[in-house]
């Protein structure tokens, strides 16, 4: 654990000097600590309200107001499930409901054993496509309920 | 690389980077942007690289990954240069004859070619498909012919030239009335006429003369993704508005707030960065005329209220994306208290169009209080999904039906929704409507960022209400009351309503709640966001009076007043439904005979209507 | 110096002051709930909203925020004033049903019930606590978390924030009396509106002289070492003090 911490402080402490302790880039900061962990650790943070001088709850507010910043590790795959207007239109609810039941989480959850995570996301320019969910950078196009199985299981 | 040391200088770089390419080289033109890697374009391109390299064609052809081309519904897109011969719905597997045949013999694939359904007939060059013909692609027409990671293209095509012509002795003052006299709006949303803006910034005391310029990059309306394509295919043309901008409000330091899930946006527009850093086109004393002018990026945390000025202000000096009461101007007051001038992508965009061009001539296209063109993302219920630039003035039926080849499966148009989460649905009976700012606002919509969503008999109108207020909802920040819990209320009553639990009085309680926050809310979010509601209202009030009243959804969508039927004259039990039912609700009812669905174990999931291709189930 | 107009009536007033502190130095009422003059202005509740006229345009601002101009003319009443002002009231009604402050708010802008399906917070989240906390005592122990409809006021990970002294600056200004300090024995208890929250308990200083136990032992440490002052300066009471 010791020599995890010692890890965790060398890396963040890159990060900072990348940003040369720019108070400003405070968010950017956090989603390139993120990238490293997979999400931030508080210690993380806690470093971070130190070295820059921020109100540790200030980096809490910071972190739970952002979407793209989680507190939480995330499921080895990451569905996202495009609930853009035009997807919308041509039926995304039904498909984000389809994958909810085949993984047994809902949006926002990861299931047991951190295998999928599932998240919306508002509108990925792919409107031609809808609808469209995207697993791990992949994109699926024209989706539809009973396609959903079958999409989830070429991940498992 | 040696870094430029004057406007002559540019033009001798140009003029040797032109001369270098031969114009009659044929070049295959692969469209790379975020929709097209969906269909799988990359494997396109590293088929066709591969094949080149067999061939050893490498100094015959040339092959070039672009940007968005914009005719998203028909991708992957191949066009080959300078025939400007187009393909559409390309795969890896068409590369070697597209090479064989059309490249080294002139032949044409008539399969890869798009058919005209007007009149059936196979559209050869690029120009000539519908599509494109009724466009009028100013500010987007260069994504087809430049490779966003190379600076040396956006040159050849003049990119930085109108840098060059500022740079060289104009006025910052005369600059600011060049933009002035060409009517340029806003193109975010605001339609703020952008000179007035720049003058306003300009004139801002500063005590330590430190002023920004921003570009918002935080495309945040769900549907709309011309920024996206704009930043992805063209970066450069972005940094050189915002360079002609900088140097005529008096700023020396920018930013680029991108949104993070546009991952291809921010890897292009760095590298934009670090190219013109290099030719000392960005950085210090540029072009040796001693204005100097950096940019950094940002990327936005997944907030659509970041897409607000103030908002994304408040996230670049590193707190919560939290709007402030713009009584005092962000002209005047905006990022760390300087004058800030924060203006739209496509805005920027327009800049060197402008200057090189001249303001009298961006003033011909457009109507007299919209001038220019508009790029819109068409979408939704239409044949020809994709990113449209149009003159402003140009009716929704032009763009919806000649360009956009109306509506898929023979389905009735219902309405199109413009302006985002901020904007209004049109109807049929306006379908003749010029598309301006001042017209789209008198009509209870907007013009917005420019998406366009086009809906049809199928969808429901009380749906999209919903819809768009659940989305707000959750983005709301929550810092005032009406619109933290007035959009929660609102969204609880249109539940009721499509639950089937409306009751006399909902949509009186919504239009006293759109009220409420058009006047109260704090900031833009909140006081448009009434207007889907208030427009759907406006227009299909019919609709949600069907739900309130009579508790039906006329359009078979929402789920609580549905009811899923197998149509028993059509159905041959094929149970293919029985197997697409998650809820295990069909059974079958013996070999060929019709399938039996229980209404108690129905989720109304849609699978059995999804799947059944004999018109066997039944919405109502 | 500016020349301003509120209901028909002239004022002078200095610039850079906002309406609401020129109609409250006036005897002019306006509501507010999330306004307190030690610390700076949100703009969140929405209540003290008034209508003004300027250059012959007329639109709605929050007087909290917006500044005294030359020739402003101010109506702190209008129907469409009322209406925000009661629908607000209502949301908030809905939203904390036991809160005895927002039912008399309620009554004197004379609303009695609310259309609304009833919550249950105790919260108003109009972030004079935050602010307190922030500006006046220093310590940013608590802050405004999560965004939209799941807006809280909490300390970081809903844990007893090491940062707070117990002053109970947040409870003395709270509007609705959401924050409760409990001083029983030689213990303070400080229990937020969250339900996320436990409550936190401080040790009380013994007063030297007079043996009462009259302020948490953090605080006095806090404010010792920002006044530069040795710790025993606060061995006794301010009763016993000469």
């Amino acid at each position: 654990m010791h020599a995890e911490t010692g890890q965790l402080e060398k890396k963040v402490a890159l990060v900072l000097d990348k940003y040369q302790h720019d108070k400003g880039m405070l968010v950017s900061i956090l989603q390139d600590i993120q990238e490293e962990f997979n999400y931030l650790p508080r210690e993380s943070l806690e470093q971070v309200s130190k070295t820059l001088d921020i109100p540790f709850s200030q980096l809490y507010s910071v972190t739970t107001f952002f979407k793209a910043l989680r507190l939480t590790p995330r499921g080895r795959h990451l569905i996202n499930v495009c609930m853009g207007t035009a997807c919308h239109v041509r039926g995304a609810v039904k498909v984000l409901e389809s994958t909810e039941r085949e993984l047994g989480i809902k949006s926002g959850e990861t299931t047991d054993g951190l295998e999928f995570t599932l998240e919306t996301v508002n509108c990925v320019g792919a409107c031609a496509l809808g609808p469209v969910v995207i697993i791990d950078g992949e994109y699926h196009g024209q989706m539809k309920t009973e396609k959903v199985k079958d999409m989830i299981k070429e991940y498992s | 690389m040696d870094r430029l040391s004057s406007p002559a200088g540019l033009e001798k770089v140009r003029e040797s980077i032109v001369s270098k390419r031969d114009t009659d080289k044929p070049c295959i033109t692969i469209c790379s942007g975020t929709g097209c890697h969906a269909f799988g374009c990359e494997k396109v391109s590293e088929a066709f690289q591969k094949e080149i390299k067999r061939l050893g064609l490498e100094d015959r052809v040339d092959v070039k990954t672009t940007g968005c081309h914009g005719f998203c519904e028909r991708g992957p897109l191949v066009v080959i240069r300078p025939k400007d011969i187009f393909y559409q719905r390309v795969s890896a597997g068409d590369v070697s004859e597209i090479i064989s045949e059309t490249v080294l013999k002139d032949n044409i694939i008539d399969r890869l070619l798009y058919t005209d359904p007007n009149t059936g007939e196979k559209v050869v060059h690029e120009h000539e498909v519908p599509f494109y013909a009724r466009q009028k692609r100013s500010v987007f027409g260069n994504n087809g012919y430049i490779d966003p990671t190379i600076i040396e293209d956006y040159l050849a095509v003049g990119g930085y030239s109108a840098l060059g012509k500022v740079l060289s002795g104009i006025k910052p003052e005369a600059v600011i009335e060049e933009v002035k006299k060409s009517g340029l709006r806003g193109r975010g949303g605001g339609g703020f006429p952008t000179g007035v803006k720049w003058e306003s910034c300009r004139n801002a005391p500063s005590s330590d003369g430190v002023r920004y310029i921003i570009c918002n990059a935080d495309e945040g309306d769900p549907g709309a993704y011309m920024d996206r394509s704009l930043l992805e295919g063209n970066p450069h043309s972005i940094l050189e508005g915002m360079l002609i901008g900088a140097y005529a409000i008096g700023s020396h330091e920018g930013y680029v707030y991108v949104r993070y899930e546009y991952p291809l946006a921010v890897k292009n527009i760095q590298l934009a960065i670090k190219q013109a850093e290099e030719y000392g086109l960005l950085g210090k004393n540029i072009l040796g005329s001693g204005f100097d002018f950096s940019v950094r990026i940002n990327r936005g945390g997944g907030a659509f209220i970041c897409g607000e000025s103030s908002a994304l202000m408040a996230s670049l000096e590193g707190k919560v994306g939290e709007p402030r009461a713009k009584y005092v101007h962000t002209v005047e007051k905006g990022l760390w208290d300087k004058p800030t001038t924060l203006n739209n992508v496509e805005t920027w965009a327009n800049v060197p169009l402008i200057i090189n061009q001249g303001a009298d001539w961006y003033t011909k296209t457009g109507t007299a209080n919209s001038k220019g063109t508009k790029i819109f993302s068409l979408v939704g219920k239409v044949n020809n999904t994709g990113l449209v630039e149009v003159p402003m003035g140009i009716t929704l039926k032009e763009i919806i039906y000649d360009i956009g080849g109306g509506i898929p499966e023979g389905k009735k148009f219902k309405a199109v929704q413009t302006g985002g989460p901020s904007g209004g649905v049109i109807p049929d009976s306006l379908i003749n409507l010029p598309v301006d700012f001042d017209e789209l606002t008198e009509a209870g919509s907007m013009m917005g960022s420019g998406g366009m969503i086009v809906m049809d008999e199928d969808n429901c109108m009380v749906d999209i209400a919903k819809y768009f207020i659940g989305f707000l909802e959750g983005e709301s920040c929550g810092k005032c009351v009406p619109c933290r819990e007035g959009l929660k209320r609102m969204r609880e009553i249109l539940d009721d309503i499509s639950e089937g639990r409306g009751k006399e009085g909902d949509i009186e309680l919504l239009e006293r709640l759109s009220t409420v926050l058009k006047d109260g809310a704090l900031c833009a979010l909140g006081a448009t966001a009434p207007n889907p509601v208030l427009s759907t209202i406006r227009f299909f009030r019919d609709e949600y009076e069907a739900h309130i009243k009579e508790k039906r959804c006329p359009a078979g969508v929402c789920k609580e007043l549905i009811t899923y039927q197998i149509i028993e004259e059509k159905c041959p039990g094929c149970g293919l439904c029985v197997k697409a039912c998650p809820a295990e609700a069909i059974t079958s009812g013996g070999k060929k005979k019709p399938v039996i669905l229980d209404q108690e174990k129905c989720i109304k999931c849609g699978a059995c209507y999804d799947v059944c291709k004999l018109g066997a189930v039944k919405v109502s | 110096m500016v020349r301003l107009t509120i209901d028909e009536r002239e004022f002078q007033a200095e610039e850079g002051k906002t309406i609401l502190e020129v109609a409250s130095e006036n005897g002019i009422y306006i509501p507010t709930l999330c306004y307190h003059e030690e610390v700076s202005p949100y703009g969140a509740c929405r209540l003290c909203m008034v209508e003004v006229t300027r250059n012959g345009r007329t639109r709605l601002v929050a007087s909290c925020l917006y500044p005294v101009a030359e020739g402003l003319v101010v109506r702190t009443e209008s129907p469409e004033v009322s209406n925000i002002r009661r629908t607000v009231i209502e949301l908030l009604l809905a939203r904390c049903p036991d809160l005895e402050e927002i039912h008399d708010l309620a009554k004197q802008l004379g609303v009695d019930k609310t259309p609304f399906k009833l919550e249950n917070k105790k919260c108003i989240l109009c972030g004079l606590c935050v602010r307190a906390c922030e500006q006046v005592v220093g310590v940013s122990a608590i802050s405004l978390v999560n965004r939209g409809t799941d807006r809280q006021v909490a300390s970081p990970f809903y844990e007893s924030p090491d940062a707070c002294i117990g002053c109970g600056s947040c409870a003395y200004i709270c509007p609705v009396n959401a924050i409760k300090i409990d001083d029983i024995g030689d213990t303070r208890t400080i229990t937020m509106p969250n339900p996320k929250m436990q409550p936190t308990e401080f040790k009380l200083k013994k007063c030297s002289k007079c043996g009462e136990y009259w302020a948490p032992e953090k605080q006095l440490e806090y404010i010792a070492k920002k006044a530069g002052l040795a710790p025993e300066a606060f061995d006794v009471c301010p009763n016993c003090r000469d």
